[in-house]
């Protein structure tokens, strides 16, 4: 679609503004919908939680409160931003941007549905995803660094350490994957996980999948792995001293990476935009109609829900607690199946190796 | 050894992380206990103790006999009376006033009245909106309690029998 786009434009455009308006075009209509997704994620994680706590969270702007994500919106735009006295402002001001860069650009390689549909088909998309995430690490000990403040730098600490043991865990996972998929293009991950159900990586993966999603949630700093915002101790850790639109960029960054996280996780183990009811006689005709794309939301959705369950059920972990799993269960754990792999390939084991 | 890996069985089992994730998944489909105020009200007791007011005989004459024992009584010292002499020979007051800012809404006026002069009422949702109106005068207690008579003689009825 976008091909002919950039065809039709560039017979009356230069080449180079053609595909740069290309690539805008493309961005947006990646982007804004992450953001709409982003505010309803919002909600969403406040009414779930309220309904596991036998409350009914938001509920008063607009009917049922599904206009409540606007109104947060309005407020954050119309807030001032406070700059603390001896911060460093440049850095302060680079902070969020560093922070909410890399979790949008990363959907660059997110395949949505069968036939290309994605911004960047590249060959490496699984290593690029590692590697512009990584990048978030910089945001946040820069923020915390910038703000001036024993909170935010205590925070930042806590965040990048945790990042970066648990993205050691994530990139082995992910290992396991481009092993039985023998790709590191998103696009043909999931096309090796056609057949039916039993055929998606989730089953030969199994303790991999379970360690991704754990890694995704220490990579947000969601709960129970959110010891970087503990509210009790440090306030809100590295963006205590932000306010206004410079603390919701951070917040959008984090729910973008949230969402990306389960984004991959459908993508990598329960077989993207594929259907479900693949290979099952009555069913498969039956669901036929149905677009890939919403498979993949439906998974997506089912995923997000589990990272708001996480947050309603379970207490957070204390830091040497988070630094132990992280280390001495999570990578050991990896490092076994990562052999394991080797050997449920070398015997062609079951239905994804061939 | 059987411990050991009954141990590990749990843990990497995630047994009691399902647990948990099994109360709170049954409590997200309970029904929910929030009132949504100011549309809906939870039912008050006939004792709730909101704003005062002061009640009247059947025949108009006003109960308070000024003995001044809810003066006394009151803990906030939120209570000052003046009274004077009738005509009659019966005793009135002449000055009733409550801060209502004092007011801890004890009830101890409410008990200590041998006529069921004063009483507090069922209201509890009002504001002030000028500097000095948190004072109410004898006036704006007794047209208090003639607007609200009907249902301070329902809810005094309804708890005689406990008192």
């Amino acid at each position: 679609m976008f091909d002919s786009l950039q065809a039709w434009l560039s017979t009356f455009l230069f080449d180079w503004l053609a595909v740069v308006i290309t690539l805008l075009i493309q961005a947006v209509v990646v982007i804004l919908p992450v953001m709409l997704a982003v505010a309803w994620l919002t909600f969403a994680e406040r009414k779930v939680i309220g309904y596991m706590q036998l409350r009914m969270g938001p509920n008063r702007v607009g009917p049922k409160g599904w206009l409540q994500p606007i109104a947060d919106a309005l407020k954050l735009m119309f807030k001032e931003i406070v700059r603390p006295t001896e911060s460093n402002f440049y850095l302060f001001v680079v902070a969020p941007i560093l922070t909410i860069a890399p979790a949008v650009a990363a959907w660059a390689v997110i395949p949505f549905d069968e036939n290309g549909v994605v911004v960047a088909d590249i060959n490496a998309g699984v290593l690029y995803v590692l590697a512009v995430t990584s990048i978030i690490v910089y945001g946040v000990i820069i923020s915390g660094w910038a703000s001036n403040s024993k909170y935010a730098f205590l925070g930042a600490m806590r965040a990048s350490a945790q990042k970066i043991s648990y993205e050691i865990a994530m990139g082995f996972a992910l290992v396991t994957v481009l092993m039985v998929a023998g790709s590191m293009n998103l696009t043909e991950i999931v096309e090796g996980q056609k057949g039916s159900l039993l055929h998606w990586y989730w089953l030969p993966l199994l303790p991999m999948f379970a360690v991704y999603f754990i890694s995704g949630l220490a990579e947000t700093n969601r709960a129970p792995f959110d010891v970087a915002e503990g509210e009790s101790e440090i306030v809100a850790g590295f963006h205590v001293e932000y306010s206004g639109m410079a603390f919701a960029v951070f917040f959008l960054a984090e729910y973008a990476m949230m969402i990306l996280i389960s984004f991959m996780t459908a993508v990598m183990f329960l077989g993207g935009w594929l259907s479900p009811f693949e290979g099952i006689p009555g069913l498969e005709p039956m669901f036929a109609w149905v677009p890939g794309f919403i498979w993949l939301f439906a998974k997506v959705a089912v995923l997000l829900f589990l990272f708001l369950w996480f947050r309603a059920t379970f207490p957070r972990y204390r830091y040497d607690q988070i630094m132990r799993l992280g280390w001495k269960v999570l990578i050991p754990v990896t490092i076994v199946w990562v052999f394991a792999v080797g050997v449920m390939e070398y015997a062609q084991l079951g239905l994804w190796f061939d | 050894m059987i411990a050991f890996l009954k141990h590990q069985v749990k843990t990497f089992g995630f047994t009691e992380l399902f647990k948990g994730l099994a109360v709170t998944g049954k409590y997200l489909f309970k029904s929910k206990i929030t009132v949504r105020y100011p549309e809906e009200k939870t039912p008050l007791s006939p004792r709730f103790r909101g704003k005062h007011a002061l009640r009247r005989y059947e025949n108009g004459e006003e109960r308070c006999i000024a003995c001044k024992l809810c003066e006394v009584v009151c803990p906030a010292n939120a209570i000052t009376i003046e009274s004077e002499e009738r005509a009659d020979g019966t005793r009135r007051t002449t000055q009733y006033d409550i801060d209502m800012f004092k007011c801890i809404y004890c009830g101890f006026c409410e008990e200590a009245c041998p006529v069921d002069a004063i009483v507090e009422t069922r209201v509890f949702e009002y504001e002030f909106h000028e500097r000095g109106t948190h004072i109410m005068t004898k006036e704006d207690l007794l047209a208090f309690g003639d607007e609200h008579e009907e249902q301070i003689a329902a809810d005094r009825a309804a708890d005689a029998k406990y008192r």
